[in-house]
């Protein structure tokens, strides 16, 4: 078989999935509706404001919500988004009920 | 009709011969190429699904919801409030929400914990997100212990767990009865987090923002428009850290690329003489080169492409988990609605294909220009 | 034939160090024969070669090529003579494609690729159908005892093999004269009687031949129609 056969058809292939890709997208689009039905509906029941994307502090849990420049509060090994997080190490009590709680872990 | 497609195929063979004598060199540089390509539209696919998912599905978020401060931070509020704020004018309902966080220290992890007034919820029970159940390991009917902030743990059953499908919102969540919530975190009665208004006319948002302002100066309303405004931010792409770690990686790309394509050897030098002397003409020439760029930048294109729409939308982006879970220790996985912005994809294509088949063409310009004496010379 | 009248070339005209490489040859060069232009190396008999093949412009003079088939250009009739100093690049391009087969002195083929490909590489942007041109091009291989070597790559063949396929490579488009530059500089008495007696072959069947060579095999051989000696860009001794 010729060399631009074989690569033509390759390219070709590549444009059908390409093409399958654009359908797909569109046609799960057309359902998505459904999909979003059960989240939706706890969307307006709870009356909630945010997703759920990052857990590990009220700053990336609830961005809508959170004030300004409050990041990092809340997990003890939390990093600080700010550079001087780099300086100012966690107290080793980070907080006062913390000390109720051995298992979690301390920063060195 | 014939004898130019003849043309044209017969000139992609030899660029294919050609690009296949340096087969180790040109795999490896579709395969960064293909690398990149993918990385930079899985990003793009990913963050334009959330964009879609946050713009849908908060549109049913609260017309506005209003914190108060207290010391420059959100602190629980009278519910009494939420009467004052009734009486205002366009105002059409208040409800109070109750929720908080927990930090479980078993598995170390954040949860939110949520009041509702649900009549399906059964006393001293709880529902939970897909992300708990998976951290707690615990299906329906298991038992989770939570510690009070009072100190004294409580045990409650898990009624239901959350939708799969609304994982996108709920994984963390702990929803129990109001009461519970209060003896969880130990707060008194007649507090609530803060207050869910719904305008009657949501273009009168910002008129009754400034009326609850002047009443409770403590008071920060956060409009809807607001909160979907800070999703567009966050999934800005342009501005993201990715961004800032991938351009690094696409600009060493771009000079390896540069230097590949643009650096014409002695050896091409003489090829393009050999083949002007043998009866191709300049547009020829180029027509080869512009095969082995197209050919080499387009495979990778298409092929970069498809891989991210699996990646992001089959895979659920499984390869960003670890920048995106950042210190996060329950990871929500949802499984993303399939968006394709047009304008994007035009411009992933732009910023690849273009400039690599460009890169592959100029430099020959000249050197196709060549009086067909020149291999004789040599 | 081919007829060239007061034909000069100067490289670098205009700037400070004019080159004059080839000045002032007028020349018939008679169809179906061979012709050898001898020479050191220096004497302005590449360039003439380029001149007549249609590869460089002279600065000055006119050069006819005589018999052209119909239909080299368009609206050229069977047998028309054809001034081609002043035609664009796109003609000469045409014209050298089907008029000239060149060989070359350092055979100028394609590294890497194989002697098939090397061989049917002058005929692709003419857009001819691929197979045609691969049984043609089998055939000539073929004929020069090359029919082992046709998918392998020209990285692999001796110099003796090497010149033959790009004698192969000339003669794939068939055409009507043969033009070859020191073709035996890099053979050893054998091989490059074995290429004179090839010219024969190709003399025999009807082609045009000339040779540009310093070489007493070539310009002395029985074979040698016509030899036109050349030194500092002038003809001074030939017909």
């Amino acid at each position: 078989m010729r060399k631009s056969t074989l690569c033509l058809s390759l390219l070709g292939a590549l444009l059908a999935l390409f093409a399958a890709m654009l359908l797909h997208a569109q046609s799960v689009q057309a359902q998505a509706v459904f999909q979003r039905q059960s989240s939706a509906a706890l969307v307006s029941s709870l009356g909630l404001t945010d997703l759920c994307l990052f857990t590990e502090a009220r700053y990336t849990r609830h961005p809508a919500m959170a004030d300004r420049h409050a990041a990092f509060q809340d997990h003890p090994m939390g990093m600080d988004h700010f550079p001087s997080g780099s300086l100012v190490t966690p107290p080793t009590f980070p907080r006062p009920h913390a000390r109720a709680h051995p298992a979690i872990p301390q920063h060195p | 009709m014939r004898a130019p497609i003849q043309r044209y195929r017969n000139i992609l063979d030899f660029a294919l011969s050609s690009l296949l004598r340096r087969k180790g060199r040109n795999l490896a540089l579709i395969c960064v190429y293909t690398l990149v390509v993918f990385v930079l539209a899985s990003l793009i696919f990913f963050v334009q699904a959330l964009k879609r998912e946050a713009r849908e599905l908060l549109a049913q978020a609260p017309d506005m919801v209003v914190q108060r401060m207290v010391a420059g931070r959100h602190d629980p509020m009278p519910a009494a409030q939420a009467e004052a704020i009734r009486g205002i004018r366009g105002v059409e309902a208040v409800q109070p929400r109750l929720w908080g966080y927990y930090y479980d220290p078993v598995f170390g992890g954040n949860l939110t914990v949520m009041a509702t007034e649900d009549a399906a919820l059964a006393a001293d029970s709880v529902w939970i997100g897909q992300g708990v159940a998976r951290s707690m390991r615990v299906k329906e009917g298991d038992l989770i212990t939570l510690r009070g902030y009072a100190g004294l743990p409580t045990l409650f059953a898990v009624q239901k767990i959350l939708a799969e499908d609304s994982e996108l919102v709920s994984s963390d969540l702990v929803l129990m009865a109001p009461k519970e919530v209060q003896a969880l975190f130990n707060l008194p009665d007649g507090l609530a987090t803060d207050l869910a208004v719904t305008a009657g006319n949501p273009r009168e948002l910002p008129t009754i923002a400034a009326k609850i302002v002047e009443q409770f100066p403590d008071a920060r309303p956060i409009l809807k428009a607001e909160i979907l405004r800070t999703y567009e931010a966050i999934f800005d792409w342009r501005g993201g850290l990715m961004v800032v770690v991938l351009g690094s990686a696409i600009l060493s790309f771009i000079i390896f690329a540069w230097d590949k394509a643009t650096g014409l050897s002695a050896e091409e030098r003489k090829e393009i003489g050999i083949l002007k002397s043998i009866g191709w003409e300049s547009a020829d020439v180029l027509l080869l080169k512009f095969w082995e760029g197209s050919v080499v930048s387009l495979t990778a294109f298409l092929a970069g492409v498809l891989l991210a729409y699996a990646h992001v939308f089959f895979f659920s982006a499984t390869l960003f988990e670890h920048a995106l879970k950042g210190w996060s220790v329950l990871f929500p996985r949802y499984r993303l609605v399939p968006v394709l912005d047009g304008y994007q994809l035009t411009v992933l294509f732009f910023l690849t294909v273009l400039p690599y088949t460009a890169a592959t063409l100029v430099p020959c310009w000249r050197a196709a220009t060549v009086d067909p004496d020149a291999a004789m010379r040599s | 034939m081919i007829e060239l009248a007061q034909v000069v070339k100067t490289y670098q005209a205009g700037l400070a160090t004019p080159f004059t490489a080839v000045a002032g040859v007028t020349l018939t060069i008679p169809d179906g024969k061979l012709t050898v232009l001898k020479g050191p190396s220096g004497s302005g008999k590449t360039t003439l070669l380029t001149l007549i093949g249609c590869m460089a412009r002279p600065t000055s003079g006119r050069i006819h090529l005589h018999g052209l088939p119909a239909g080299t250009l368009p609206h050229l009739a069977a047998g028309d003579p054809l001034e081609i100093t002043s035609l664009p690049e796109r003609f000469l391009t045409a014209i050298r494609r089907r008029t000239f087969g060149f060989i070359f002195q350092q055979f100028n083929l394609i590294r890497g690729i194989s002697v098939l490909e090397n061989v049917t590489l002058p005929t692709y942007p003419t857009g001819e159908d691929h197979r045609s041109v691969e049984a043609r091009a089998v055939e000539r291989l073929e004929s020069l005892g090359l029919a082992r070597h046709i998918r392998g790559s020209v990285d692999r063949l001796s110099g003796g093999e090497a010149q033959r396929v790009a004698i192969a490579r000339a003669l794939i488009n068939d055409p009507a004269v043969i033009i070859a530059d020191e073709p035996t500089a890099h053979l050893d008495s054998r091989l490059s009687e074995d290429f004179m007696a090839l010219m024969g072959q190709f003399e025999a069947a009807g082609k045009t031949l000339l040779i540009a060579s310093h070489d007493p095999i070539v310009y002395g051989s029985p074979l040698a129609d016509l030899v036109i000696e050349m030194r500092d860009g002038r003809i001074v001794a030939g017909p």
